[in-house]
Formats: C-alpha cells, structure tokens, sequence
C-alpha cells in the first residue's frame, strides 16, 4: 500500500513538475530583470498603488472591469477619501474606471490604443510589469517618445514617469556572435543603466513606487485572492478533518475484512 | 432478493411496489460484491465520477452567467468573476476541474494497464471507458475554446485545422466545424450547444454504460485473478465484499483527500503556475496576435508532441490519431494469460515502466517550442510511444504466463 501510494506520488509529481518548469521558462532571464516581489496582503501598498494608478496610469490606460467603489471596499479606503483621492471628476464611485483618453486620439498620437490593465498581471506577470516600468531609458533613434525599453523594445509607451525617476542612459557592450553563414556579426548587449536627467525621487523610492503600482496591478487582476485564501484555509482544514473522520469510520467498518 | 421487500409495510412498501428501490441497492451496492484487495490505485474511478457530477454543477452556474459568442463572451467571464457572488470560486472550480477530471482519468488508465483490466471479459469495459475518454477530450477542448480568450483562439485554430489534412473532404469539413472561414461567433455558439448539452448527455450515457458493464463482468484487481472462480458455500466469492458498506466508505476517504488536493489548487494556485490556465489566457482572442507559443493545455500535449514531431503535417496528424486510437486496441495486442503486472516478467514490467516514463516525457514535450533538441528528443519518444504497442503482443505472449495465487493477497490492517 505504502508502495503504491509512493508510486502515485511520483507520478503527480513528475506530471506537475514538468509544468513547472515549462511555466519558468516563458523567455531567457536577462541579468538586468528583476522580480517585482510585491506583497499582495500589504494593504498600505495597495492603497498607494491605487493612488499612483489614478494619478499616473489612468489618462490612458482603462481598468474596465473594476469599479472605483469595489476598490474602497477592498482595499479599506473611507467613502469620503474615496471620493476626493480616486474618483475622477465627472465619475460616480460604482463606475467603472475608463480611460480619460478618446480612443481614436490615442490611435493618433500613439500609433495605437493604449491597452487596458485590469488583467496586465495576470497575462503578463507582475515581474514583466515591474521591469517594464523601471527600464525606460533615453533613445534619441526614437523620434516619438525619445524613449526605448528593455522589457518591451520598441514600446509606444512614453516615459510617463520621468519626472519621477528622471531619464536613464542605457550602456551597451559590443559581442561578436556567430551568424547563420558562420561569418562573425557584432551585436549590442545591455550591460548597465548609467544615471542621466535625474527625477524628483532617488531610485530606491521610485522602485517602490513601482512596486506599489504593480501590487495594485496583480490585486486589480485577481481581486477575489486575499478573500479567497482567506476562505481556502477553512475549507482545507475542514476537508482534512472530514477526511480523518471517513477514515476512521472506515477503519472501524474494514476490521472484519480478513 | 424479494426477501428485502416482505416484511415491510408503510411509504417503503408502497414505494417498492412501484418502484424498485429496494432491489436496486441489493443489485448495486449491498449485493455486489468487489474484490477485498483494492490499493490506492482503485479511488480513481468513484474520483472521476465525483469529477464529472462536480463540472455539472459548476457547469450549470457557469452556464447562468457566461454568454457565449465572438464579443461577449470574454466579458461576461470577467463579469462573472468579478462581481456575481461566488463566481469567483465557482467558475475556477469548473476551469481547474477540468485538469483534475484528466489527472484521474490518465491514473484511471494507468491502473488498467498495470493490472491488465481490460483482459477478457472487460474488452467491452475498457472501449466504452476509452470512448469517454474520446468524449471528454472534445468536451475539454471546446470548453478551453468557450471564454474566447488568445490561447483558446490560437488553440482552436491549430486543432481545428487538424481536420484539414484528412484527404478530400478535409478543407470543406474545416469549414463546416467552424461554421465561417475563421473562428467566429459560429463556432463559439455552436461549441457552447455542444459543450453544454450535446457531449454531457454522450457522457452521461457513456458512464452509464460503463458501469453496467462492470456490474456485467465484476472488476479486476491488483492480482489480476477471478474472485467469482473461488464461491463460499453462500454462492459468494471468497475474497469479495459488498461494495456497499465496505467500498462506499473507502472511497469516501479518497474523496475526502482528493478533494483537499483540489481545494489546495481551487484556492491557492488556481492557475497552476500557468499549467491549469495559461497566461495568455487572460487576454482577449486577437487574430493579430500569436502568443509567443502556442501549445494546447496540458493533458493534450502528449498527442500535440507527436504531432510536431513529424515533419510532414499530413502524417503527423495521421500519426496523432493512430496514438489515441492505440489505445482502443489494448485488450486484443496484450497476449498474456495473466493480467496483472505483479504476475508478468521483468521485460513486461520495463516495457510498462518505460511506457509511462514516454507519456510524460512527450507531455512535457508538448508544452515546449517545437525546436533544436526538443524536436530530436519528441522523435525518440514518438517511436518509443509506438514502440510500446507493437512489442506488447510479443512480450506478453512470452513472459506473461508464470504460476498466480489461487487466492488474492490482502493483509488485514
């Protein structure tokens, strides 16, 4: 018995071990990514992800599945602070967040609508928003913006927090690499983030600012989650508990079994 | 077994008479009797059945909510989810249940093929099972198509254009599926009738069917030996139980665990690091957006490694088709006398052993880009996952046939 049990085991293992490693490998981890490592029961952080959010994000970006109203509820925020810190002007708190943006302007000065992030988080990761976020660094090759990203080259995205984390320069070293033909080409590797237009926060606070918002990001996805796990712990105690019980019944009913 | 009935009078008696409630659990539960010597390896068939009642139920409040089509189907998940109370714990329910009702489906077959319970007289038992194995993989399959998000367009593109390659008819058979020239508001209304009313019933129907072939044939067990071949001078088999009490509340202890693994899952890791639902999911169909690979959910990708693994698609999908099919053919390719693994030779129990290990190598294939050593790796696998069927004949014919206990072995714990 103990045998066959430790047979299963392995089996369940080897199944849900080959998704795991499968699920870490969405691309190559480059030296310079980062883990965004937000604490999703942080309720502080939360709040202040919601204020950078509506402060920052929300001229373009929508959260069409969220309500303002469910967000004071969940994250604690006073009817009355909800009212004068979240709500956009011209909004009742049971709306939904929509971008102050028209669409076909969008189109026209960023080539394309910025997308909504009520899931970003959840189809993304809040690792690749947390990078996305933090390596904006200046391109003169790019007329629009001036503007480039490591997470997200070639982004239509403006550097919307410079003022906050100023303008990096990004240092690039030169490796030769083997082409197809076997003929050595010289590509550009990143290697370091150079200090350029300071911002109005040193770095370590913009990236908790970051953090905060990415955290505001992953609860906006999932909002069920901390209720949710909350909820869990019963019911795996209870299923446990129900399960000792049905086995000792059945321990009891299989003594005559010989 | 009328002896049950006499001697009763009031609303049973009345009740019986008309009904034969009474009957029906001597037949089922009080009077079948199943061999005393099931191992762990037996919960999962009470497990899928509890599965299947359980995707029901959450199927049908899911159903309440979800609005099925090419513009509001994604919405209305996300509605559900979000603001009608509970959703948020149901529909994951349904979503994860789906890798659960697959998880016991594949340790269902495994114990089959390691106590070769699909060996005469259970031929017809281990087809209908495999018939709904057929059923819930297009079950499974158009529910991940259902909420229309990016996965489950590129998903449904890749397979459905599978059909494609039959000969002839492939192109035009394509296009009947679809319903249009693309994946649109044809095909996801005509995936919700099936999925919610057309494949449920087959499957009702299917496990009804099967388990009246194993009330039929009796089940098998870990020994591979026939309790029915050795009755007490009740007429009862020696080394058998009633199913009821005595298997009812054994498999209420698996129940119980199963159903703490699910929860584990439910709560805490609905999407499974990805594996349950994948990222890409949770943006909506884009036809202009590939995900950056597409693979289909896990339990499909042993069958989607063999797929790539050939070059040419025409045979890569004749090959695909010929693997699942393989299956069906089971009772007939192993040629031994005894059925069980235990009383079978080292070369049957490696060639068993290595089988497994191919299956969930090819799984994990499957969820791979189809490129370098991937390909090589999922072309070595591909033949050792045929390589299985075709030797089975042979060295179950030859190492299959040593001596087996007159009685089953059970130690009493």
């Amino acid at each position: 018995m103990l045998i066959k049990s430790a047979s299963v085991a392995t089996v369940l293992a080897l199944v849900f071990s080959a998704g795991v490693v499968s699920a870490n490998e969405g691309g190559h981890a480059a030296g310079w990514q980062r883990q965004a490592d937000n604490e999703i029961a942080n309720l502080p952080s939360l709040q202040r992800g919601a204020r950078n959010f509506m402060a920052y994000c929300s001229g373009c970006h929508s959260l069409k599945f969220v309500r303002y109203a469910r967000i004071c509820e969940d994250l604690k925020i006073a009817p009355n602070q909800c009212e004068a810190l979240l709500v956009r002007p011209g909004d009742k708190p049971i709306d939904y967040i929509k971008s102050s943006m028209p669409a076909a302007d969008a189109t026209e000065w960023f080539g394309k609508p910025p997308p909504d992030l009520s899931l970003v988080a959840r189809s993304r990761g809040t690792d690749w928003v947390f990078n996305f976020l933090t390596t904006f660094y200046a391109d003169p090759a790019n007329q629009k913006t001036g503007v480039n990203n490591l997470q997200l080259p070639g982004t239509a995205m403006p550097h919307v927090l410079s003022s906050l984390q100023g303008v990096q320069n990004a240092v690039w070293r030169n490796v030769e690499q083997k082409a197809e033909g076997g003929q050595a080409i010289v590509a550009r590797e990143f290697e370091k983030f150079e200090p350029g237009v300071t911002g109005s926060i040193t770095s370590a606070q913009y990236d908790d600012f970051v953090r905060d918002t990415v955290n505001f990001l992953q609860y906006a996805g999932d909002p069920t989650q901390l209720q949710r796990e909350g909820i869990g712990l019963w019911v795996i105690l209870f299923l446990l508990l129900f399960s000792g019980i049905a086995y000792l019944l059945k321990k009891e009913y299989w003594k005559d079994v010989r | 077994m009328s002896a049950v009935i006499e001697g009763k009078g009031g609303f049973r008696a009345w009740l019986n008479k008309r009904l034969p409630v009474d009957q029906f659990i001597a037949d089922q539960l009080t009077g079948y009797y199943a061999p005393k010597n099931f191992n762990i390896w037996y919960f999962f068939g009470s497990l899928a059945l509890l599965v299947f009642v359980m995707q029901i139920v959450t199927g049908i409040f899911v159903t309440m909510h979800f609005k099925p089509g090419e513009t509001t189907a994604w919405n209305s998940v996300q509605y559900m989810v979000r603001e009608v109370p509970y959703m948020w714990l149901i529909q994951p329910m349904h979503a994860v249940g789906a890798s659960f009702f697959f998880i016991v489906v594949y340790l269902h077959m495994a114990r089959a093929l390691m106590y070769g319970s699909y060996k005469a007289p259970r031929e017809l038992l281990w087809v209908i099972g495999m018939l709904i194995y057929l059923a819930l993989m297009a079950e499974a399959f158009m529910g991940y198509v259902l909420p229309n998000g990016n996965m489950s367009y590129w998903g449904a593109q890749v397979i459905i254009n599978l059909f494609g390659t039959i000969p002839g008819i492939g192109p035009g058979l394509v296009e009947w599926i679809r319903g249009d020239y693309g994946i649109g508001d044809a095909t996801l209304t005509r995936f919700f009738s099936l999925h919610v009313v057309a494949l449920p019933f087959i499957i009702a129907l299917l496990v009804a069917l099967h388990l009246v072939a194993l009330r039929q044939v009796g089940s098998s067990n870990p020994d591979g030996i026939e309790i029915k071949a050795k009755l007490g001078p009740d007429g009862k088999p020696l080394d058998g139980i009633p199913f009821h009490p005595y298997y009812t509340l054994k498999d209420i202890v698996g129940v119980g665990l199963f159903l703490t693994l699910f929860a584990i899952v439910v709560f805490f890791m609905p999407t499974f690091f990805g594996l349950f639902m994948e990222a890409p999911n949770f943006e909506p169909a884009n036809p202009v957006s590939t995900p950056e690979h597409i693979a289909p959910v896990w339990y499909f990708t042993p069958y989607y490694a063999i797929l790539r693994a050939v070059p040419d698609q025409k045979m890569g999908a004749l090959l695909m088709a010929i693997s699942v099919a393989a299956f069906l053919f089971l009772p007939w390719l192993d040629r031994a006398q005894n059925k069980s693994i235990r009383y079978r030779g080292l070369v049957s129990k490696l060639l068993l052993g290595m089988f497994f290990i191919t299956f969930l190598v090819l799984m994990w294939l499957g969820l791979k880009p189809a490129e370098g050593l991937y390909v090589m790796l999922a072309r070595i696998f591909t033949a050792l996952y045929f390589a299985f069927f075709i030797l089975l004949p042979f060295v179950s014919k030859a190492d299959g046939n040593g001596p087996v206990p007159e009685r089953v072995t059970y130690h009493a714990h």
